[in-house]
């Protein structure tokens, strides 16, 4: 099959949606982050006595007008219950997505040419806790008839798939918290060999509830120093960080051919250059002590986008404010970058909304494609004093104006996984 | 209109959301009120918990309206 495949397409970004910690709505989402604000808070949606970890970033409840999450306005209610709150934030994401890239195919051709492609680190973690919680009660006949379709992680590109009639490949990513990069990196190939013309692609994640607070806090992997300060809690590189901070959310994007979108007339945010993975083969959850993994995961990236380091003018990073990852991952970015480390601006936006988890690299993919439509590299807040010297300026708490031809986002996930997106202007 | 035909055309908005006014004792499940397979499950589950009743499988594949329901509901209740 693949002795016929022709040269690789142009894919472009053409629609943007955001489900997050700071809102819902791309614009909105992204002027609250340039601005600084921050969406970690104590987590009021169940007790947290038992947790030594008490904040989160929540997607906030409210009206669509003023960028919060009211399901009523996006699913109905019957269909509601058949989804973990992963999927129903993946569709509210989707939707934005789709109604922004203007895509509606109004042919069978043009459906079986849409596909998607929307993955989650954990899927419907909190739909299975419940579950099985009948069951523990000797109530194991009242199991929903909705709990495995409403658990299963490519759900969520089914759901888009049948609210819109999109017949092309219907995929799913699972790779932990590299889940949003694969999503994106691998929908964007299956447009460049010509598997569909259009993908809307992207991650979801609901992981914060009382069994996934739980297992991140027994994996020692959330920061409790700031349990009364939660806006301080998420600082990547700063020596007083102690571990990331739970987020969920949802960002998905719309990917398309680039001649199709312009034979279409289509705005055009950016194009997807490169695309790199990698694998550490190292440890579960720690990542390599060299950061090796992250190294070559960047530097294929490159490669397959076929610029230099010095051509790339804005990293997002992982930076997930984890005492370990933050400078084994700046480290691998010196090495690469070499003496062009200077003049790069690399930040990470989980200072401001947590860590997605499965949703993090779609979310902060999006974040990279706006530092370039923008001119704006977003901030790291809290980074008061860095555990470490770099040449990289890693944008300390306030946005600074750059001129970004080319962005890279980077995800690593637990398991030693790898992936990282090289975007570009719109051509 | 009895309190079982009330709590079952409540319940059966409640998971269908439908509007009540199409929630007749004649509709159909599937044909009127939009419901696949899985829903009908659903909705005899919700049956069973609101009025304590065990509607075993075959007898639930034969609730096919709002009317069979109501009766076989009565009929347990005796």
């Amino acid at each position: 099959m693949f002795a016929q495949a022709a040269a690789p397409r142009r894919v472009v970004v053409t629609g943007m949606g955001i489900a997050s910690p700071l809102g819902l709505g791309v614009e909105r989402v992204w002027k609250r982050l340039i601005e600084g604000q921050s969406g970690i808070a104590a987590i009021q949606s169940f007790d947290v006595k038992d947790l030594p970890a008490k904040i989160a970033g929540q997607v906030p409840v409210g009206t669509r007008a003023e960028g919060g999450l009211d399901l009523a306005e996006w699913i109905p209610v019957k269909d509601q219950k058949k989804m973990d709150r992963f999927i129903q934030l993946a569709v509210v994401a989707a939707v934005e997505a789709v109604e922004d890239s203007g895509w509606m195919p109004e042919d069978e051709e043009g459906r079986c040419a849409t596909g998607v492609m929307i993955g989650s680190g954990i899927g419907g973690l909190t739909t299975i806790y419940e579950s099985s919680q009948l069951i523990a009660q000797g109530k194991g006949k009242r199991v929903s008839p909705f709990f495995i379709p409403s658990a299963l992680i490519n759900l969520a590109s089914g759901h888009v798939s049948i609210r819109y009639g999109f017949k092309g490949p219907n995929h799913a990513v699972v790779t932990a918290c590299a889940t949003g990069v694969h999503a994106l990196g691998d929908a964007a190939r299956l447009i460049a060999f010509g598997d569909a013309d259009v993908m809307v692609a992207g991650g979801a994640e609901a992981a914060v509830s009382e069994i996934g607070m739980a297992g991140f806090c027994a994996s020692r992997a959330l920061s409790t120093a700031y349990n009364d300060t939660p806006t301080e809690a998420s600082r990547p590189w700063d020596e007083g960080r102690d571990g990331f901070v739970m987020g969920e959310g949802a960002g998905v994007v719309v990917l398309e051919e680039y001649e199709h979108a312009k034979k279409r007339g289509a705005k055009i945010y950016a194009e997807v250059i490169g695309y790199g993975m990698s694998g550490d083969a190292h440890h579960i959850t720690a990542p390599s002590d060299t950061g090796d993994g992250a190294f070559r995961s960047m530097r294929a990236a490159l490669k397959s986008a076929g610029v230099t380091p010095g051509e790339v003018q804005y990293v997002n990073a992982h930076g997930t404010s984890t005492p370990l990852g933050d400078d084994l991952e700046l480290g691998a970015v010196e090495r690469l970058w070499g003496d062009d480390a200077r003049g790069l601006a690399m930040s990470s936006t989980k200072s401001a909304i947590g860590h997605l988890l499965g949703a993090a690299g779609a979310v902060e993919g999006i974040f990279s494609i706006l530092a370039i439509r923008d001119g704006i590299a977003p901030p790291t807040l809290n980074l008061e004093k860095p555990s470490k010297d770099s040449p990289i300026d890693r944008v300390a708490k306030v946005a600074q104006e750059r001129k970004i031809d080319v962005a890279l986002s980077n995800s690593f996930g637990f398991g030693g996984t790898n992936a990282s997106i090289v975007f570009r202007a719109a051509p | 209109m009895s309190e079982t035909a009330e709590k079952v055309k409540k319940i059966v908005v409640e998971h269908l959301g439908v509007d009540e006014a199409k929630v007749t004792e004649d509709a159909s499940f599937i044909d009127d009120l939009g419901a696949d397979s899985l829903d009908t499950v659903e909705l005899v589950m919700a049956f069973e918990e609101a009025f304590g009743v065990e509607i075993p499988d075959d007898a639930a594949e034969k609730i096919t309206t709002v009317k069979d329901a109501i009766a076989y509901i009565d009929g347990q209740k005796g």
